[in-house]
């Protein structure tokens, strides 16, 4: 029951029993201190109603008899929830469909503006001694659901003490090249979080009359809330703490620090392996197909994937085709993508994404990378994207998304308001910086009714799109909910003792 | 004699030098600046009959064209002066009134064959005449922006979110007379690689309008929560299609996805008679320094990429909900209607 309820929850959510526990060993660090008599307990083995009595009994002795009456009524109260949770548990889990089917939990990301939400949050984060970003000032209205924060980074490392244990140093490097931009793109910044982890996860050492399948979790959990202040996680980072996670607790309890370490270790190298290696030569063979000599090709920003593609094609296929690359203020990633194809000597085209309309009626395909893939078919890329796909439908060019599998998300999204990232407003008028001819708007946080935004994400509608190319074959955008119920298929089989 | 006449070159070639030079502020400006000239030059110039007139008038209107063939506002302006030569001849020659010409434009456009007006009596009343309606028209070109504002109520109502692109004074002027009444909010898209969208936002909230500035990629995604595009255009060709500000485009594409109406603000004196094919864009285009959109600063990539800023967009009229001129709304099928009205179809070949 407990494995069911942290496999359901993404990371942020905690059981009664955690916080009961987290309790517990803080009032344990305490008795210590006034050195009493401590009454350690084991997370795994023991039953809940054991755990609730000797919590209850520790609050009591602190705190006074007259109140032990009401902890015991309290205490009925609990059992009864709990007992009737357990029951509905063991019916969900008799079903091979996944867990979100018990009450899908709305994530905080997206309740910014509910304030019970954001205490909760700060809690949270003090009690794990994660920095915080203060909340932006001028905050737009459209957006009030998600978090806007003002990016002063320094803020991130500057009340963190050297010798604080509970986030490590490769986690703390790791976020600040998340908000600075140097670690970008879904691949790279799922695969860098898988690297820290093995660090994390080698130089971990499970204390006294703890286990390894619980701690490690727990001790994972101010990392992963670093990493999110740092920049809001992505939808494969997601997937990467859930694989985790799941590995995580089912580390047989028999098993030794070492084996146990080692096998964490074999399991992230496969994901890495399989799920973004492998996958990517996948699809670049099978994208390399699609592509003909002759062909003039759209791509917009930046790609890790498409670059493989292109390369592939040029060079080992030996496909002559032309490549035009749009670009948007103020990421300009298609500069970066621009780079590459240059020196690889693929004959390129620039231009603004203004230039679309201009440019499309030349153009035999379009290709372009996703973010995410989401259950209704839509898909989750880089602000712009959709707009090229629009332009691209209206002169009846073919869109292709080329996307791996483990970026494929069961969250559903209609409009990209829903669920999105906010990047730094500033970015917009360091965009123009250099330019006299252009007003300049350093000064827009002295005019009250002006607000800059600088989104990071749209969703594409499933009809723009003619074909998602994956590694398990080129399969319209409305096989995506049949790709993740096979996927998750295949880890129940694994998982199942 | 020899003074006016060459009176009469000086003014038109300090106009062409401006016109060269790009003094001229926005198209309100040249048209302004360009009827003034036409003023003085039909004032000033020395002629017998209309069909003389007609022939001059033709002859400096080309080379106006031939200096600056994108601004078609000029070419719009020698057609209106050619129109109005001829109204008043006509009206002057058989001495009806007003309702029985338009009569006889309707007959015009259903017989094929045009019935050739002999322009060579001479009128002594038809200058006069000529500059009173000149006179005229030149005050409806000067409040032509106060003409659109003032039915801003109309179309602006409280809370709605307004989308727009680059800086258009029409626009500017639009807005800010309905936020006198109504508060409403504006998300302005930069249009890169000029910027003009950065004026318009700081522009729009100093007159303590609610504005948001995005980024050009991120149109399609906001358009979701939009309730009216409002734009400016460069001009309006005679099928009811705009030649746009690069951007605008994909903006219409994006209000035809979502189903929000596209207004576009656009004065009289913007109406061509031309038309525009989107696939010969080498023929209406024009293109900026590619600068602005890969700098120089790029060496390595600059000699190796083929690098294009084009200035305008076409956007065909079916994207087009409403025009709002200064005499009023239309939709883009009548279009064909108002250039009947302001253009006489033997002047649009100049």
């Amino acid at each position: 029951m407990e494995t069911g309820k942290k496999v359901q929850s993404e990371g942020s959510e905690k059981t009664k029993q955690e916080i009961m526990a987290e309790r517990k060993a803080k009032k344990a660090e305490k008795a210590a201190k006034k050195s009493q008599p401590i009454k350690t307990t084991e997370h795994g083995a023991v039953t809940i109603l054991s755990e609730s009595i000797q919590t209850n009994t520790v609050k009591a002795d602190e705190t006074g008899k007259s109140k032990a009456d009401l902890k015991a009524e309290r205490r009925q109260k609990q059992e009864a929830q709990r007992a009737a949770k357990a029951a509905s548990v063991t019916e969900g889990k008799q079903s091979v469909a996944p867990k979100v089917q018990q009450g899908k939990r709305i994530p905080d990301q997206i309740q910014a503006d509910r304030p019970s939400v954001e205490k909760r949050l700060v809690k949270r984060y003090v009690s794990q001694k994660v920095p915080q970003l203060p909340p932006a000032e001028r905050k737009v209205q459209l957006f009030s659901h998600l978090q806007q924060q003002e990016r002063t980074l320094e803020l991130l490392t500057k009340d963190l003490a050297v010798n604080q244990s509970k986030i490590h140093p490769a986690v703390i490097k790791l976020g600040l090249q998340y908000a600075s931009g140097i670690i970008c793109g879904s691949n790279a910044r799922a695969v860098a979080l898988l690297e820290a982890f093995k660090r994390v996860i080698s130089d971990y050492s499970t204390p006294e009359q703890k286990e390894l399948s619980r701690d490690l979790e727990v001790s994972l959990k101010p990392c992963i809330n670093f990493l999110k202040q740092c920049r809001p996680i992505s939808v494969s980072m997601g997937n990467v703490i859930r694989f985790l996670k799941r590995h995580i607790t089912n580390i047989p309890s028999e098993s030794t620090d070492v084996q146990a370490k080692k096998c964490l270790h074999e399991e992230i190298e496969k994901y890495i392996h399989e799920n973004v290696e492998l996958a990517g030569k996948t699809i670049c063979e099978e994208a390399s197909k699609k592509i003909s000599s002759g062909d003039v090709i759209l791509t917009y920003g930046y790609s890790s994937l498409l670059l493989q593609i292109l390369l592939k094609a040029f060079n080992e296929d030996n496909k002559k085709f032309r490549v035009i690359v749009l670009d948007s203020s103020p990421r300009s990633e298609g500069l970066q993508f621009l780079r590459r194809l240059v020196a690889f000597k693929i004959p390129s085209v620039y231009m603004l994404i203004s230039g679309a309309s201009y440019v499309m009626p030349e153009v035999n395909k379009v290709f372009l990378g996703a973010h995410a893939l989401l259950a209704n078919g839509n898909v989750m890329s880089r602000v712009g994207s959709s707009q090229v796909a629009l332009v691209a439908k209206a002169h009846n060019v073919p869109v292709l998304v080329c996307c791996e599998t483990h970026k494929f998300c069961d969250r559903v999204q209609t409009d990209s308001f829903v669920f999105n990232e906010l990047g730094n407003p500033d970015d917009l008028v360091a965009a123009v910086k250099g330019k006299p001819s252009v007003h300049s708007i350093a000064n827009w946080r002295e005019l009250p009714k002006l607000s800059l935004l600088n989104l990071t994400y749209d969703v594409m509608p499933g009809d723009l799109v003619t074909a998602v190319i994956t590694e398990l074959g080129s399969v319209p955008c409305t096989s995506v909910p049949v790709v993740l119920r096979v996927k998750h298929a295949e880890t129940v089989q694994l998982t199942s003792p | 004699m020899p003074s006016l006449e060459s009176e009469i070159e000086g003014i038109i070639e300090t106009f062409t030098n401006n016109l060269k030079q790009r003094k001229f502020k926005g198209s309100r400006d040249l048209a302004l600046n360009s009827v003034q000239l036409w003023k003085k030059i039909i004032g000033q110039m020395k002629w017998q009959n209309a069909r003389e007139l007609m022939d001059k008038i033709k002859e400096i209107g080309k080379d106006f064209q031939e200096t600056s063939p994108s601004e078609t506002v000029i070419g719009n302006m020698t057609r209106r002066m050619l129109k109005i030569v001829r109204d008043e001849y006509a009206m002057l020659q058989k001495g009806k009134q007003e309702d029985s010409d338009l009569q006889e434009s309707l007959q015009k456009i259903l017989t094929a064959d045009e019935v050739d007006v002999d322009y060579s009596k001479n009128i002594p009343l038809l200058k006069p005449a000529i500059m009173e309606h000149i006179g005229e028209f030149l005050t409806e070109l000067e409040s032509s922006e106060i003409d659109i504002s003032a039915q801003a109520l109309e179309h602006i109502h409280a809370n709605e979110i307004i989308m727009t692109i680059g800086y258009s004074k029409t626009v500017f002027a639009f807005l800010k007379t309905a936020a006198k009444d109504r508060a409403f909010q504006v998300i302005v898209a930069e249009c890169a690689p000029f910027y003009h969208g950065h004026k318009l936002a700081a522009d729009l909230a100093e007159a303590q309008i609610s504005t948001t500035l995005i980024p050009d990629s991120a149109i399609f995604a906001m358009m979701a929560r939009v309730n009216k595009v409002i734009i400016g255009t460069h001009s309006v060709m005679a099928n009811g299609g705009l030649k746009a500000v690069c951007g605008t485009h994909t903006l219409a594409l994006a209000a035809k996805h979502y189903s929000v109406p596209f207004v576009v603000c656009a004065p009289m004196f913007k109406l061509c008679p031309e038309y525009v094919c989107s696939l010969d864009q080498d023929g209406f285009n024009q293109f900026a320094s590619p600068e602005e959109v890969l700098s120089n600063d790029e060496g390595m990539l600059v000699s190796r990429v083929n690098v294009y800023n084009p200035i305008f967009d076409y956007v065909p009229p079916e994207l087009v909900t409403l025009f709002i001129s200064n005499t009023g709304g239309n939709a883009p099928s009548y279009i064909y209607r108002l250039l009947s009205e302001l253009y006489h179809s033997l002047d649009v070949q100049l």
